[in-house]
């Protein structure tokens, strides 16, 4: 560290808003050149958002961004590059059809001359890779590398930028030991040359194995900010997990009956391996683990959207076979996916034909002169969900994200299912919608549904759920119930710690 | 050499010339010397407007308004022509270009700046250009005596003993090469069909890449539009009609993926010929002309399922991964 007053980059007062929701509030933030900077929360405390402010993809509404002490503003991508930040992005930034070489140069391809320079392009890549001492053949293409070594295109990429704030936006998150500590050895030396590395994670062990200073937002605003070595672990998490959380989710007291679902076995070559569950009648399972961990491919494997995985299905003691969405609805499973605006809601389409287009069948095949009866269980679900509308006519497209997903739910209820899988039910939806969402996830129950909620939120989870089942890469880490969960224990196992100090 | 082989595009030059040797076999004039100098020299346009069609694709495009573009700027050749007897052929070919640059400027600058939606703005203005090829010309032909006899005997003279046609083509064949594979603005194509958004991350300027990628297609099909009014001796106003899809054809066969991102010059050159190879190799079987459009159509779905077949995905990679054992991936 050559100088412990100057930042090499100092954020002040940064808000920023989506559309009334307030994402970012006052965040601060700075970093010095040669140091990590750990940036701690949980998952939605506005991390991924602040990166984006800080690489030029979003615009602060209010604050200063300065860079060695000159306030600066960044009005796209390139010019943040320009400046000398870069981000290893947890989208990752990838071109499948093109070369390993060409993805690291893609869009300030070298020339000479007027033309592209590809023997430089290929000479300096391996040169990075050398440095990185990684071996990646730099003509290879990217579609058919591992999620791994996509990660190592991406950090030689930065690299080759000669950044001066590199931000690693959750690296390790589908890495190997081994090469996380490859990785670890990365950072070393991106420290060693002055550069200011502001590093995202999950993962204690690691926050503490290379970074040097901590930051710690909590629903968008700065919580706390120091030394990693004044402070300690539980310390850390608490910090971050913050308030007590229990009274604000409505959990309707039923007391679960007979198994309903019991998975076993279920693996897929790439996905997931070896998961087994059970779900009781009345049950809310909650499903919790980092992005990417593989909970909704083991969601969609069960709803038969998955041709390549298998494992035992027991619903109500009988194996069920299931091969595709049709054969689990049959079955009474319904799945509400993540991404509404594109699998789960028809955007274009009123509101009624939404919510009774996977009960059609059940209206009659000639609708015409079945009005009524269509409209009668579209108005029924929608009083159910306090859906806020002017008519049922109107257009999914034009409500809020928050009656979007209440529509989507309406019409899985629909089909009278047995167990509702959802999967992360509120993400992106205002408070207000929220609590509505809640309340009636808890109301689903004592109608005698089994619900299996995927959420990576961690106060919906344990708000709601009997019993939280962890998933950490593709695995069942541990299965808590409601009693002996605590923010602490939950969080070291989705991050793979066995146990917390 | 086996990497070689499962080339998509090595894959369809061996059809091909198993193609012109099995008519060969039955028809021996159709490998004669001159029958397949008159095919190269036939199949030279729906090459160079292939060419143009996949940058446009690869960009995740397309572009419909390609044949009426090449109608219209035949037909103002034609007229220029016809009316200036004493213009340099030079110029007269100039125009052409000219006005196909503008009207594909125009598609450019709808689908890129406005960000319309290729399919819909190129079959706007498809009917757009046609309609104004009839404006133009009251509806009548203009004729080979209307038109000078340099403007006419340019497109099939022979330097080196080569049609000018082709030399032609072979220079967009290597322009489109050196394009694709040599210049920031082919490369941004490729990012930009590949990953939008991320393309968008890493600072490539779509809206100017796309805008001058539909001028590029524009201004190919206007100097095509000028060769191919002066190489069958006539302008009307169906001129070309219905030929953009013909030209499509050639790219998906020629493995140019309709959802962007990939293909290749070579690719575009051998669907070209491949579909001139049929088209002039079944009157020679005497297989009727109605029969080759449905072949065509069938060669069509064929390339499209061999698509699918290699394109298949299998799921994320979220169990922990071991490099060591994977590193053999190339």
């Amino acid at each position: 560290m050559d100088n412990n007053n100057n930042p090499v980059l100092r954020l002040t007062g940064i808000s920023k808003r989506f559309a009334g929701i307030v994402a970012l509030n006052n965040v601060a933030l700075s970093v010095r050149a040669g140091e990590v900077m750990a940036l701690i929360g949980e998952n939605g405390a506005g991390k991924s958002t602040l990166v984006k402010t800080l690489t030029g993809i979003y615009q602060p509404d209010q604050g200063s961004i300065e860079l060695a002490g000159k306030p600066v503003t960044f009005a796209n991508a390139q010019d943040a590059m320009r400046a000398g930040i870069t981000a290893v992005h947890q989208e990752t930034v990838m071109f499948d059809e093109l070369t390993v070489a060409e993805n690291i140069y893609v869009g300030r391809h070298p020339s000479k001359s007027g033309r592209i320079d590809w023997a430089r392009i290929e000479a300096e890549a391996e040169k990075l890779f050398a440095r990185l001492e990684v071996t990646l053949p730099v003509r290879a293409r990217v579609k058919d590398l591992s999620v791994a070594q996509r990660h190592f295109v991406e950090i030689a990429r930065a690299l080759s930028q000669d950044a001066r704030v590199v931000i690693l936006d959750e690296p390790t998150a589908s890495l190997s030991q081994r090469e996380i500590h490859e990785l670890y050895r990365i950072i070393g030396q991106l420290r060693a040359d002055g550069t200011a590395v502001i590093f995202i994670s999950h993962k204690f062990d690691e926050i503490f194995a290379v970074a040097d200073r901590y930051t710690v937002l909590r629903d968008g605003r700065f919580i706390a900010e120091g030394l990693l070595a004044d402070i300690t672990e539980p310390e850390l998490v608490s910090l971050m997990v913050g308030r007590t959380i229990q009274q604000a989710y409505p959990k309707a007291d039923v007391t679960p009956g007979e198994v309903l679902l019991e998975v076993s076995g279920f693996n897929h070559p790439t996905e997931f391996s070896d998961v087994g569950f059970t779900l009781r009648q009345g049950e809310i399972l909650g499903f919790y683990g980092l992005v990417g961990a593989g909970r909704s491919e083991v969601m969609q494997a069960l709803f038969g959207l998955s041709s390549s995985a298998n494992g035992t299905v027991k619903l109500g003691g009988k194996e069920i076979i299931i091969s595709s969405p049709a054969g689990a609805i049959r079955h009474g499973i319904a799945y509400v996916p993540e991404d509404r605006q594109h699998q789960g809601a028809h955007l274009s389409l009123p509101i009624l034909h939404n919510i009774t287009l996977p009960v059609l069948s059940r209206v009659g095949f000639f609708l015409r002169g079945r009005r009524a009866r269509e409209q009668a269980i579209a108005r029924h679900y929608a009083e159910q969900l306090e859906l806020k509308a002017t008519h049922l006519m109107q257009h999914v497209s034009e409500l809020s994200g928050g009656n979007q997903q209440k529509v989507v739910l309406g019409k899985w209820l629909a089909t009278n299912p047995k167990v509702i899988i959802l999967d992360e039910p509120t993400k992106g939806i205002d408070i207000g919608s929220k609590a509505a969402v809640h309340r009636f996830i808890g109301e689903l129950v004592t109608k005698g549904l089994s619900v299996i909620l995927v959420s990576s939120e961690l106060p919906e989870v344990m708000g709601l759920a009997d019993r939280i089942v962890v998933m950490h890469q593709g695995r069942i880490e541990h299965v808590y119930d409601r009693a002996e969960a605590t923010p602490e224990n939950i969080v070291a196992a989705a991050s793979g710690l066995k146990e917390l100090a | 050499m086996k990497a070689l082989l499962k080339l998509r595009e090595t894959q369809l030059a061996l059809c091909t010339v198993a193609l012109i040797v099995l008519v060969g076999m039955r028809a021996p004039v159709f490998v004669s010397g001159s029958s397949l100098a008159n095919l190269l020299t036939d199949s030279t346009l729906l090459i160079m407007l292939a060419l143009a069609q996949m940058l446009v694709i690869v960009t995740r495009g397309v572009d419909l308004s390609m044949a009426s573009t090449l109608a219209l700027a035949g037909m103002m050749s034609a007229l220029l022509a016809s009316r200036f007897p004493a213009l340099p052929l030079l110029v007269v070919m100039l125009a052409a270009l000219a006005i196909g640059l503008l009207l594909g400027l125009i598609n450019g600058y709808l689908i890129g700046h406005l960000e319309l939606p290729p399919i819909v703005v190129t079959l706007g203005t498809m009917s757009v250009y046609r309609g104004l090829v009839f404006v133009l010309s009251g509806g009548a032909w203009v004729s080979s005596h209307q038109m000078p006899p340099e403007f006419i005997a340019f497109p099939l003279a022979r330097l080196f003993g080569v049609t000018h046609l082709v030399w032609i083509a072979a220079a967009a064949v290597l322009g489109a090469w050196y394009l694709a594979r040599h210049t920031r603005f082919g490369r941004d194509l490729y990012a930009i069909g590949n990953a939008p958004a991320s393309a968008r991350y890493v600072g490539i300027p779509i809206a100017k890449r796309l805008m001058w990628t539909y001028g590029l297609a524009g201004a190919v099909s206007g100097l095509c539009g000028y060769l191919w009014v002066a190489r069958y001796a006539v302008a009307y106003t169906e001129i070309a009609y219905g030929f953009e899809f013909t030209v499509i054809a050639a790219c998906v066969i020629g493995g140019i993926s309709i959802a962007g991102g990939s293909g290749s010059v070579a690719g575009a050159v051998l669907g070209g010929l491949f579909l001139a190879v049929i088209g002039n190799a079944l009157p020679v079987v005497k297989v009727s002309p109605f029969w080759q459009s449905a072949l065509t159509g069938i060669v069509i779905l064929t390339a499209v399922m061999i698509n699918a077949r290699s394109g298949k995905q299998s799921g994320r990679q979220i169990l922990p991964l071991h490099l060591n054992k994977s590193s053999g991936a190339v």
